[in-house]
């Protein structure tokens, strides 16, 4: 007579393949927070002592000139020109971008829908340095023929970054929108609401926390944004005071000057200080990001 | 017999699927029109078409028509017509806004401003879905915070915020319990003296118990409409009987 399946057992080296894989999935997961812990210290390691000796000067100055016989590193310029690129540019990309997000949640066909989302979703493919193209070749003619001095400035690097940020912000829109219950949109339009005060008064407040999220996500990328604002921006350090003005970025510096400076010299440490102050903005949004669906979660 | 709201030939189809089949019936003003029927019988979609809600739904098509005081409803502004013909939906929905802002949500769309005004018309509904008692101390709290129970007097309350002249319930019983429900048909039969109510339920007893006139509908038909007290009595048809007797459904 055959045993029944309830009185059987699986053969024992099963529970050695299962804890096999518990730890390789356990490695995999702490993998992640080693590689983040390890980016850290690296950049810690070769900035921090630069960043705490000279801190007070870098927020003081705005004159970088890092290769001076007589450097200095003056922070200021390149914090006000990453603030007025990521600025500006989320002037341009959040209306706009929430704007196509409701239009692709409430107001489009499902053909359109479809069809606008591939597009969406192609923008968001297009490699960094193609945006610094279309940056130098198409707007920089562009603004120069609008009346600036140089096309490669402060509103080029805001509008690339625009058109990157968007995608991000249409798609991350529409899931927040989509992601409100139809019952509020019917409830709404059955009390005689038209559509657009049904947007307006219910729908974006009801979504408001997940379009604060994709706003967010979207300053990071902008801020974290490094070959097309390079590109575009004219790359000089001094405040702006017109939107023709050309401008410089925290990332920017660094990409363009790290290969020149010696290693472990001053100027080296200066730009790893950059990195931990990067770090630093993009951790901080994140961390309110990451709060703020949190908060969306339990209310 | 003076009727408010006149439905005639009333046909919908979602698709190629027949729903509502060429349904007559009419509500009698300061009166409960109770519909009962099984699920899928097309009660609620009768329902939908009253302040064309149903124009939600792409693929459904109407024909025939559906007046309101004599006025057919696809002649009215929508909007109008959705103030004028107010719906409660099987499930509530609080929309995510403040109490007092729920309620206040229709009358500031149509431009009552007054703080004063508005909190006339908050108590007064409130008051009016038996909710007021409850949530007197935190209007300003989140309407989605509230208890199922609560929020189905909430959105009853913003269901009549506008004043209309018809309340159509559709199950508005299911999410809640029976005292509330109870206390919620005590409040319909005040009601009736102002507008016309029209009531889908799943509970014969409710129709029993506060409709007028009921309508009995199956597979998208109308069996049999009458005074209620004689359908469930003498209903003339064997199925509407079988039906009230609770031999299917």
């Amino acid at each position: 007579m055959t045993t029944p399946i309830a009185r059987r057992r699986p053969s024992p080296w099963i529970r050695y393949v299962e804890f096999v894989i518990e730890g390789l999935i356990r490695v995999c997961g702490l993998s992640a927070i080693v590689f983040i812990l390890a980016i850290f210290l690296f950049i810690g390691k070769e900035g921090i002592g630069f960043l705490l000796t000279h801190l007070g000067g870098m927020l003081s100055s705005t004159d970088w000139s890092p290769t001076h016989d007589t450097p200095t590193f003056g922070l200021v310029a390149l914090l006000v020109g990453t603030v007025w690129c990521v600025g500006l540019s989320l002037l341009v990309s959040v209306p706009v971008g929430l704007a196509a997000a409701v239009f692709l949640s409430e107001f489009a066909s499902d053909r359109w829908r479809e069809f606008l989302k591939v597009v969406v979703e192609l923008l968001a493919a297009i490699p960094s340095v193609v945006w610094g193209f279309i940056g130098v070749m198409m707007l920089n003619p562009l603004l120069q023929s609008a009346g600036a001095q140089v096309g490669l400035n402060g509103l080029n690097g805001a509008i690339v970054l625009a058109l990157m940020t968007l995608p991000l912000l249409v798609s991350l829109g529409e899931d927040a929108l989509r992601a409100v219950p139809e019952s509020y949109r019917q409830a709404a339009i059955a009390m005689g609401a038209t559509k657009w005060e049904m947007v307006w008064r219910v729908l974006l407040p009801a979504a408001r926390r997940g379009l604060l999220v994709a706003v967010l996500l979207g300053v990071g990328r902008c801020v974290g944004e490094t070959m097309a604002v390079l590109m575009v921006t004219g790359h000089a350090v001094r405040i702006p005071h017109s939107l023709y003005d050309p401008v410089r970025t925290l990332t920017a510096t660094i990409a363009a000057e790290l290969g020149e400076a010696v290693r472990g010299g001053e100027h080296y440490q200066a730009l790893f200080a950059l990195g931990i102050l990067l770090f630093f903005v993009t951790f901080v949004v994140n961390l309110v990001a990451d709060y703020t669906v949190r908060a969306r979660r339990m209310g | 017999m003076d009727d408010l709201v006149r439905i005639e030939n009333l046909s919908i189809r979602y698709g190629e699927k027949a729903v509502v089949r060429n349904v007559t019936l009419a509500a009698p003003r300061n009166g409960i029109l109770g519909i009962v029927g099984p699920a899928g019988s097309g009660k609620s979609s009768l329902l939908t078409a009253l302040n064309r809600t149903i124009d939600f739904v792409p693929s459904a098509r109407v024909e025939g028509r559906v007046t309101l005081d004599g006025a057919d409803v696809r002649s009215l502004d929508i909007s109008d017509v959705r103030r004028r013909v107010a719906m409660v939906l099987p499930l509530p929905v609080g929309l995510p806004m403040s109490v007092y802002e729920n309620v206040a949500f229709a009358p500031r769309m149509v431009g009552v401003k007054r703080r004063a005004e508005l909190d006339e018309i908050v108590e007064r509904c409130l008051t009016q879905a038996a909710l007021w008692e409850e949530v007197k101390d935190r209007l300003n709290m989140l309407g989605t915070r509230l208890s199922g129970g609560q929020q189905q007097r909430l959105t009853l309350a913003r269901a009549l915020s506008t004043d209309p002249d018809v309340l159509c319930l559709d199950e508005f019983s299911i999410a809640i319990d029976p005292v509330t429900t109870m206390r919620i048909e005590a409040v319909l039969m005040e009601l009736k003296a102002h507008m016309t109510i029209i009531l889908v339920t799943n509970l014969l007893m409710q129709a029993r118990r506060i409709a007028d006139v009921t309508a009995f509908m199956l597979n998208g038909e109308l069996v049999e409409v009458g005074r209620t007290g004689e359908l469930f009595v003498f209903a003339r048809d064997p199925r509407t009987s079988d039906y009230l007797a609770g031999k299917f459904g």
